[in-house]
């Protein structure tokens, strides 16, 4: 039983990321070229291993670029203005689901990396994550790429814990 | 008489010979990979843009080639219900002109701009016919950013044209007109003394393409049909032809062709910057309209300009030459080498080609034939380089390959003919359906033509397409020049009449797009940055909506309060910052138009209710699986009531967080 799970997820992963892969178009068409590509490498990569890895997500962002050891305020302060413009239409800082789900207690549900990437460059991530995929019937919207560059979906990030109660 | 009856004879002949060769249907003149060779897979990219004229209906339409797929439909001079350019707050001023708002024109012709006589795929400029203007198109956006109105002219035809470092685009009036500061209500029949031919140097700023008039050259009134810039060893140069040197007023059709020969005017514009320096020009007062998108605010601003320096050529002896050219001609046109310039008599059997050096020499030596309200004729022998005889009936323009070779169009035989520029022998033919008009070889006007594809823009199509009434469909047809002899590769339709196009391969152009617009460096006043900025503001009678849209909603999305006789300005700030996801706007019973919001951008409808009532708004673009329930309600109360202004997103009874908000009265 154990081991039937194993090699099923892995394979309904290939399955949707070569789907990806199919729609070289599509790829090219992401906000930021170099970013997509990077993220498109990564996804064939990942394939070839046969593993998503729902920790961390899809795209550039690990522990080994990403340190969150310490809560940064100042970092908080600026994201919950970029949230203002970028996300609130969609998201509260509460429970409560608008267009899209609350964000108390993302930060406890999702690995900082997983964050960082989802919000950095959704579309890769919502075809292959299955939480996400869970979340999208429910919400039916995808979720937008809003631009974010580094700093922004650092920032954001910061905002997040902060709601979620990080001193 | 003598030579109507010689030209009569002569045409028949051609028409005889030439009526050999046209195929009864299309099974002979398309070969069997012709599919093979247009077709572009789902995925794929065309290989080319190619940018078509929309001729009366004043847009450019941009085609892939080889597929002949419409990409993009750009409003230039013409106001587009599809985005809201010309009806939205923010490009109104576009079209605006001394004559005040002009919501269509007639749109002839196209340039890419150039650096070092190469296609640099920054800028296309196109020119407006009837109400003399000249547009600059940035390509990093398909959008006008640009409009100046052109002085003391009148049918802007010869435009707009470009030096080979876009150092100026040229407009040539095509109608000779009084000049602005003279007195315009003169009779008819004083055409010769009163009216002159007006040709514009619009300068183009080499970083941001800004334009500004920087002179204008006083000629003769003749009629200035179209024109090329020299190039490479004929840099410095300008070449306009011109028909109508019998200075007729009625009947042009006989009283315009009385004369074996027109001109070709050759136009030293270094010279004429020269004495533009020195002083040399006339002051004329004039109205002209300068019109400015700015991509930060994104927002258009027209400003009316008060004056304009013009020369005079018959003053000042050396700028202008005419060269005497058979018979009323119509393309002008330089080879890649800068060494040829070919007319097109609309009425001649043959095509004379002039030589640059030639025309240099005849100018040191003084060959002159005469002179022509003032100006130096030289003589024809002199600056003729050759004819190429008996190549078709009816030659329009000619485009090169740069392997050589020329490619002319033919209107009265309906046939394009390749021919050798040195030894002015005809190559090949191919039959065109039916009456062609412009052609065009990808970057068949700069100094290193693509070639490849040549481009056939035909005027009638009876028995092309299927029928759609009594109007049938313009059309385009595309050939393969790759090889020695024209293959017909695709029919396809067109929208208005295409005139001159131009093509560019995708690669100098694709990559450089802009997917949206960075809504941090909006500038817009009215810009809305994030729902919690979202609000309405009451001065006097006019309401301004600050709002905004994301994939489903407007904030706010319910508003009351507004009265019959209110003026409501709609300012939309589309949130998205992802490539493809435009926001529509629309309310009902709106007299102006819709918006197309792209992601980053502020757009503003202007909307004025005349009765009472709830007047539902929504995206008219679908957006995401949720976009019909993207929408909301305007409460409009009688003038007069005191229904409190109001508005709100997500007021639920039970939702205490989202109260409804009272707007702010200044
Ligand atoms: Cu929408």
């Amino acid at each position: 039983m154990k081991n039937l799970k194993f090699l099923v997820l892995p394979m309904m992963a290939f399955a949707m990321v070569s789907c990806g892969n199919d729609k070289p178009a599509d790829a090219s068409a992401s906000t930021s070229s170099t970013e997509t590509s990077a993220a498109t490498t990564e996804t064939s990569a990942s394939s070839e291993s046969g593993q998503y890895d729902p920790k961390r997500g899809l795209g550039k962002y690990d522990e080994s670029n990403v340190d969150v050891s310490k809560f940064d305020a100042a970092m908080a302060a600026e994201g919950k203005k970029v949230a203002e413009v970028k996300c609130a239409s969609c998201h509260k800082p509460t429970e409560e689901k608008l267009v899209g789900p609350g964000w108390k207690g993302v930060t406890t549900r999702q690995t900082p990396h997983w964050i960082l990437n989802f919000i950095s460059n959704p579309d890769p991530m919502i075809n292959v994550d299955p939480e996400l995929q869970k979340q999208l019937e429910i919400c039916l919207v995808r979720m937008p790429n809003q631009g974010l560059n580094d700093t922004e979906a650092r920032q954001v990030l910061e905002y997040m814990r902060e709601i979620d109660g990080a001193k | 008489m003598k030579i109507i009856q010689l030209f009569g004879i002569s045409a028949f002949a051609s028409l005889a010979f030439l009526g050999s060769c046209k195929p009864k249907g299309t099974e002979t003149a398309v070969s069997g990979d012709a599919a093979e060779k247009v077709y572009v897979a789902p995925g794929k990219y065309d290989e080319v843009y190619n940018f078509v004229s929309g001729g009366f209906n004043g847009q450019m339409n941009v085609y892939g080639l080889p597929s002949g797929r419409l990409l993009k439909v750009v409003p230039i001079f013409s106001v587009n219900p599809e985005n809201g350019y010309g009806y939205s707050e923010e490009t109104k001023p576009m079209l605006e002109t001394s004559h005040g708002f002009i919501p269509w024109d007639d749109q002839h012709h196209l340039e890419l701009s150039q650096t070092n006589g190469e296609q640099d795929g920054r800028w296309i400029f196109a020119n407006a016919n009837n109400t003399p203007r000249v547009a600059r198109v940035n390509l990093k956006t398909f959008r006008t950013e640009e409009i100046i109105e052109l002085p003391n002219s009148a049918g802007n035809h010869s435009s707009p044209f470009i030096t080979e470092n876009t150092e100026y685009v040229v407009a040539g009036t095509r109608f000779a007109v009084p000049t602005d500061d003279m007195n315009g209500d003169v009779p008819i029949n004083s055409f010769k003394e009163n009216f002159k031919g007006v040709i514009s140097f619009i300068g183009v700023n080499k970083e941001t393409g800004d334009m500004n008039l920087s002179f204008q050259i006083e000629a003769p009134g003749v009629n200035f049909d179209l024109s090329h810039a020299g190039k490479g060893k004929s840099h410095g140069w300008f070449f306009f032809s011109c028909y109508n040197s019998e200075q007729a007023n009625t009947l042009l059709e006989v009283n315009a062709s009385q004369n074996d020969k027109d001109f070709i005017m050759a136009v030293n514009w270094k010279k004429a910057e020269e004495y533009l320096k020195a002083g040399k020009g006339r002051k004329v007062k004039t109205q002209y309209a300068h019109n400015k998108f700015d991509e930060s605010t994104q927002t258009a601003t027209s400003k009316m300009e008060q004056e304009v320096t013009v020369l005079s050529a018959k003053e000042l002896k050396d700028i202008c030459y005419f060269m005497p050219t058979p018979k009323s001609p119509h393309g002008c046109d330089v080879d890649p080498t800068g060494e040829y310039i070919v007319g097109s008599g609309k009425l001649a059997a043959l095509i004379p080609v002039h030589s640059f050096t030639k025309m240099l020499k005849a100018i040191e030596n003084k060959e002159f034939a005469g002179e022509y309200d003032g100006i130096p004729i030289l003589k024809y022998e002199s600056t003729l380089y050759g004819e190429v005889q008996k190549p078709g009936l009816g030659p329009l323009h000619t485009e090169f390959d740069g392997k050589g070779n020329a490619y002319t169009s033919f209107f009265v035989s309906s046939e394009v003919v390749k021919w050798d520029i040195k030894t002015l022998k005809v190559l090949d033919r191919q039959p065109t359906f039916y009456s062609v008009g412009h052609l065009m070889v990808v970057g068949g006007d700069t100094k290193k033509p693509y070639g490849k594809y040549l481009v056939a823009y035909n005027k009638i199509t009876k028995d092309r397409f299927l029928p759609t009434g009594p109007e049938l469909t313009q059309s385009a047809q595309l050939y393969d020049i790759s090889g020695d002899k024209m293959k017909l590769l695709l029919d396809f339709p067109t929208f208005g009449e295409p005139h001159y196009a131009q093509a560019v391969p995708a690669s100098l152009i694709k990559d450089n797009q802009v997917k949206f617009y960075n809504i941090a460096d909006n500038k817009h006043p009215y810009a809305t940055k994030g729902e919690a900025e979202s609000k309405v503001v009451r001065q006097g009678n006019k309401v301004h909506v600050y709002m905004t849209s994301i994939r489903s909603h407007f904030a706010p999305d319910n508003i009351e309060g507004i009265k019959v006789g209110d003026e409501v300005y709609f300012h939309v700030t589309n949130l998205e910052q992802d490539w493809d996801v435009p926001h529509g706007f629309a309310i009902k019973g709106n007299q102006n138009a819709e918006l197309l919001i792209m992601p980053g951008e502020t757009c503003t409808l202007k909307w004025v209710p005349k009765k009472p009532g709830m007047w539902p708004m929504y995206c008219t673009d679908f957006c995401s699986a949720l976009h019909q329930e993207m929408q909301g309600y305007v409460r409009v109360s009688p003038a007069g009531s005191n229904v409190p202004l109001t508005y709100s997103l997500n007021n639920k009874a039970d939702n205490a967080k989202s109260p409804v908000k009272t707007a702010v009265t200044k």
